[in-house]
Formats: C-alpha cells, sequence, structure tokens
C-alpha cells in the first residue's frame, strides 16, 4: 500500500507568464487532514483545481495512492475519490435542490433517462439525516437560489459526502457560516477523520484550521513555504509565523 | 431542549406545509401558467371578435399545416437558448438541407438518399456552429450570423439563384409521411411537430443531456467544476437545431413541391419569437416546451386573426411586437415573483 494518499510532485502550474504555483511537493497522508493557509492569491485555490482535475499542472506529475495520474480531467479524479467543496460552491442557483445534489451524476438508466422519484428520495433523505435540515424552505424542489449561506454550503458538502469520496477538499467552508453552522462544519471535519477518509481544509480563519489540521501548509506566492503538525505549534506561534510570512515570504 | 424545540418547529410547519401547496404549484410552473394563460386569453379574443373563422375546423387546419414548419425549429431552438447561445444561421440550414436534397436527387433520382443527405448536412452544420462558439470560442450570436450569410451565400452560389420544382418528390413515399393528410385533412406535418416536441421535452426534462442543458445556462462554470463535458453538450445543441432545421426545410419545400433559394429566411424572427413569448428566458437557465410549442402557435395565429377580425394586414407586425414584449413583461415579473 501507498504512503500517500495523494502526492503532488513538483508540480507548477503557468498561467501565460504568470506562475500560480511554483515546484509544488504536497503529500496527503490517509487519514489526515491537512490544512492549507496563504494569503488571497497565493495559489491555495490553483493547487485544489489541480487535484480536482480542473487545472491541468504546466509540469510536475500528480500520484493517487501512488499511481501516477496523468491528463487528469474532473471526472477522472471523481473516479479516484476527489471530492471537492468549492469556495464558489459550485451551485446552479435556478435549479430545483435535488437536480444540484446529482450535478454531473445524475442517476439515469442505460439510456440517459433520468430516475427523477429516486433523486427526489435520496435528496429528502439526505438533507433530514446528514445536515439535519428540518426547515419547510428546504425540500428536494426548492431552488438552491433562495437558500441562506449555511443552506447552500450544506447542499455542497452532503453532495461532496453522498459520493463516498476519499480525498475531501473543502475550500473556505466557512466562508458566509453562522456560528452554530461553523462548529457543525469543524464537527464534520472530525467525522471524516473517524471515517478513515482524508482531507485538505482551505480557511482564511487560522483558528478552524489549527482546529481541524493534523498538519498545517503555508502556501506563499506559488510556493510551499513551510509546514508543522498542529501538535507541535500553538496557535499563538503559528499566528506569528504567518505574519511573518506575510511580510517577508519566509518563516525565518 | 433541542427536541422540544424540534417538535414545536414540526407541529407548526404541517400546517403550513399544506397551505402552501397552490403557492408551491405556482412556483413550480409559473413559466407555463403565464403562456397558458396568454394563450387563452387571445383565443377568446379571437373567437369573440371574429366567430365565424375561429369557430370553424378550417382554420386550425390551415395553423397545423403551415406552423409545423417553424414551431418545429422553435423546440430545439428552446434548448439552444437555454444553454445561453443562440443560432440565427437555422434559416439558411433550411436552404442548404434542400441544395443537398435536389443535387443527390440529381445525381442518384433516389428521393430518399436525397432526404437522408439533406438531414446530414443539417447536422453538420449544427456541428460547424457548434465547433465555432465551442473551440474558437466566438459568441454564437457572431458565430451564427456569420454562417447565417455564409449557408445562404452557398445556397445561392450553387443553385445560381434558381427555384426548381420538386414535383418528383411527390409520387415518392416520402410526401405522405412528411406532408400528407388523414382523415379530413388533419396534416402530418403537425404529428412532426408533436413528435419532435415530446421528443424534445423528454430530452430536456427526463435526461441527463437536458439535466446538462439546462446547468449550463444557469452556471456554467458549475457545470465544468461538476465534470460536464459542456463543450460537447453545446455542440450537440447546435447539431440537434441543425438537423431539425434541415428536416423542417424538407417538410416545408415538400409541402409547395417546390424549391426557393429564400426558403427560410420569413422564418428567422418567427422562430425566436415563440421562443421567447413561450417564456424562455435570454439569460439561459430557465424555459420550456409547452411555453415555445403554445409561443409558436400564437405567433402562426395572429397573421390570420388581424385579417379575420378586419384589420388590414399592415397591423399583423405591430401585433406581433406589442403581444411579444407584453408576454416577455409578464414572464418577467412572474419569475421575480418566484424567488
Amino acid at each position: 500500500m501507498a504512503e500517500y494518499r495523494l502526492e503532488l510532485r513538483n508540480v507548477t502550474k503557468k498561467f501565460g507568464e504568470v506562475r500560480a504555483l511554483e515546484d509544488i511537493n504536497f503529500q496527503l497522508g490517509r487519514n489526515e487532514v491537512v490544512g492549507l493557509l496563504g494569503d488571497n492569491g497565493a495559489g491555495k485555490s490553483t493547487l485544489i483545481k489541480i487535484v480536482t482535475g480542473y487545472y491541468q499542472p504546466t509540469s510536475g506529475e500528480i500520484l493517487f495512492n501512488g499511481e501516477k495520474a496523468d491528463h487528469l480531467t474532473v471526472s477522472k479524479a471523481r473516479q479516484l475519490g476527489v471530492e471537492a467543496v468549492y469556495q464558489e460552491r459550485a451551485l446552479a442557483e435556478l435549479q430545483t435542490l435535488w437536480r444540484n445534489i446529482f450535478l454531473g451524476r445524475e442517476i439515469a438508466n442505460r439510456w440517459g433517462l433520468l430516475d427523477i422519484p429516486m433523486m427526489r428520495q435520496e435528496t429528502h433523505r439526505l438533507m433530514s439525516q446528514s445536515m439535519g435540515f428540518t426547515s419547510t424552505a428546504v425540500n428536494p424542489e426548492s431552488r438552491v437560489g433562495n437558500f441562506s449561506g449555511g443552506e447552500r454550503q450544506g447542499v455542497a458538502i452532503v453532495r461532496a459526502l453522498y459520493f463516498d469520496a476519499e480525498i475531501i477538499i473543502l475550500d473556505e467552508p466557512t466562508m458566509g457560516l453562522s456560528l452554530k453552522e461553523t462548529a457543525k462544519l469543524v464537527n464534520f471535519v472530525h467525522d471524516i477523520k473517524m471515517a478513515g477518509k482524508s482531507a485538505i481544509f482551505i480557511d482564511h480563519n487560522i483558528l478552524h484550521v489549527y482546529n481541524v489540521a493534523d498538519r498545517v501548509v503555508v502556501i506563499d506566492r506559488g510556493r510551499i513555504a513551510g509546514e508543522f503538525l498542529t501538535k507541535d505549534i500553538n496557535l499563538d506561534t503559528l499566528m506569528e509565523k504567518m505574519v511573518r510570512v506575510a511580510e517577508t515570504g519566509s518563516f525565518d | 431542549m433541542s427536541s422540544q424545540t424540534n417538535e414545536v418547529t414540526s407541529k407548526a410547519s404541517q400546517p403550513r406545509k399544506e397551505a402552501f401547496r397552490l403557492g408551491r404549484f405556482v412556483r413550480a410552473y409559473g413559466p407555463q401558467l403565464g403562456i397558458l394563460g396568454v394563450f387563452f386569453t387571445l383565443w377568446t379574443i379571437f373567437i369573440v371578435s371574429a366567430p365565424n373563422t375561429f369557430l370553424a375546423p378550417l382554420i386550425y387546419y390551415a395553423f397545423m399545416s403551415t406552423v409545423p414548419f417553424f414551431a418545429m425549429m422553435a423546440i430545439p431552438l428552446t434548448m439552444v437558448v437555454i444553454a445561453k447561445e443562440i443560432d440565427l444561421s437555422f434559416p439558411s440550414t433550411m436552404a442548404m438541407g434542400m441544395v443537398t436534397f435536389i443535387l443527390t436527387y440529381n445525381a442518384t433520382t433516389s428521393v430518399a438518399l436525397a432526404f437522408i443527405a439533406a438531414l446530414g448536412t443539417g447536422i453538420l452544420i449544427g456541428w460547424l456552429n457548434g465547433i465555432i462558439v465551442v473551440k474558437f470560442g466566438i459568441p454564437s450570436l457572431v458565430a451564427t450570423l456569420g454562417t447565417q450569410f455564409f449557408w445562404r451565400g452557398a445556397v445561392l452560389v450553387l443553385s445560381q439563384g434558381k427555384s426548381g420544382s420538386l414535383i418528383y418528390a411527390r409520387e415518392s413515399l416520402l410526401h405522405p409521411l412528411l406532408v400528407g393528410k388523414i382523415g379530413a385533412g388533419f396534416p402530418v406535418q403537425m404529428l412532426w411537430l408533436i413528435v419532435i416536441a415530446i421528443l424534445g421535452w423528454v430530452l430536456l426534462n427526463r435526461h441527463k443531456f437536458g439535466a446538462h442543458i439546462y446547468l449550463i445556462g444557469d452556471n456554467i462554470k458549475s457545470a465544468e467544476l461538476m465534470g460536464i463535458n459542456t463543450g460537447r453538450t453545446r455542440i450537440r445543441i447546435f447539431m440537434l437545431l441543425g438537423l431539425v432545421a434541415a428536416f423542417a426545410g424538407v417538410v416545408a419545400s415538400l409541402h409547395v413541391a417546390f424549391f426557393w433559394p429564400s426558403l427560410g429566411e420569413g422564418y428567422l424572427l418567427r422562430t425566436l419569437a415563440s421562443v421567447f413569448l413561450g417564456g424562455t428566458s435570454v439569460f439561459g437557465g430557465t424555459g420550456t416546451i409547452l411555453g415555445t410549442f403554445l409561443g409558436a402557435f400564437i405567433i402562426g395565429a395572429i397573421e390570420a386573426a388581424t385579417v379575420a377580425v378586419g384589420l388590414t394586414g399592415f397591423w399583423t407586425q405591430l401585433i406581433y411586437g406589442l403581444i411579444i414584449v407584453l408576454s416577455v413583461i409578464m414572464h418577467t415579473f412572474l419569475s421575480k415573483r418566484m424567488e
């Protein structure tokens, strides 16, 4: 069995002349939650979009369970067990809840005809069981455009969970959430670990990252500036280091 | 504590759920209800002001004979618009399909082969539109404005601007199959329109393809993040419209057993108007087949109605304009209310 569930080796991503990521070496172990920290535009989102197959790296290798994945696409990454909850949540506002849960992975027969009753039923079950949404405003037929920030996040998370992911990527998942919803989310990340899965957690809030991650990786201007095990560092020291990185680009 | 609150909310929510059933129905079917309202209101007005015309079956046979020519194309055009694209080239596709029809017939004297060649031409033109839009990233408005001229030009060059009789096709099986009459005069092309509308509805509402069309029009970035091949889907929608446009071209030409190089030129605005009148949003993401279907018949009936009501034909366009603008305002209002 390979040591890492996911590994990036010397990954560089250029957009024209702009280097969004440079020579990234990154590992995600089994049963591990890695927090990604960094300023806006540091390259966090680019990194996860490479892992999810949305962007192709300009150079470098991606390995899943020790096996190289060439020409990764979104659907290929999903087959390999990568699920992402994106910052922009990737929801279709005009569509109903059940359609959003099954975006791009509709339950259909071999002629492509949809099994709508099944999708409605599954959505109903997911919303009440997994997310505890009991409000009448949230039913499989409601339009996602009318949901609150927390409800939308719930939809994106439920969707990621439902398809039995091995690697769950959460990009700014606490954005727009209430305190109660945030606490629920933190519990959810613990659950991911308990279930033997791995997660990458990206957030502006250092406290949230510190609370859930086993390891913190700091990205600055497209490079990995450093990493720590959260058990080896206290929150104050981490904060100080983050400030220093923002000013000087290094920890020293 | 928490279980208590849960009980209270669940008890309180029960009667509310019942009371809101009608509201939910209106929310779910708002666009269709709107166009149905317009349809029946106009119909009533027509019957009241010209009962001799609108209570006789003859006028309906006439509508069912001519409306399908553009209503067929309005079905796949609805899908194009839902996906936030547009196609202006389908009238030229109608004519170009007929040019290959005639060329193939002249070479093989087989009407069946000619028919297949016409449909193939339509698919090819649609595919090219899709490639220009998707692979070269050209906005479809500009891309199909260009191909619209190009294919009309090709028709004129290949036909040397000459029209021609299709009287030979009358003897073939294709004629009764496409434009024959059933019983007292029910036109077969109306059956084809119904078949295309039902297939279009299934594709749009009960098939993955349609789910992806709605999603692309709603939020193309989400679609890409969710692993949908947005390029391939959009190319297929253009191909579908190309296919149906070529089919409509054959039907319209066989109906009069004559080919005009200007075939289709009158259909561009009527077809687009049917789609928008039917409540499909210009901004993509929403739209219905039923709306387009009714929209096409409203457009088709206005011309006859203005004359039957006693106004001169000069009024037709003015009334078209009025009804289109009022309906689009109504649809916008309804969709805002649904939020």
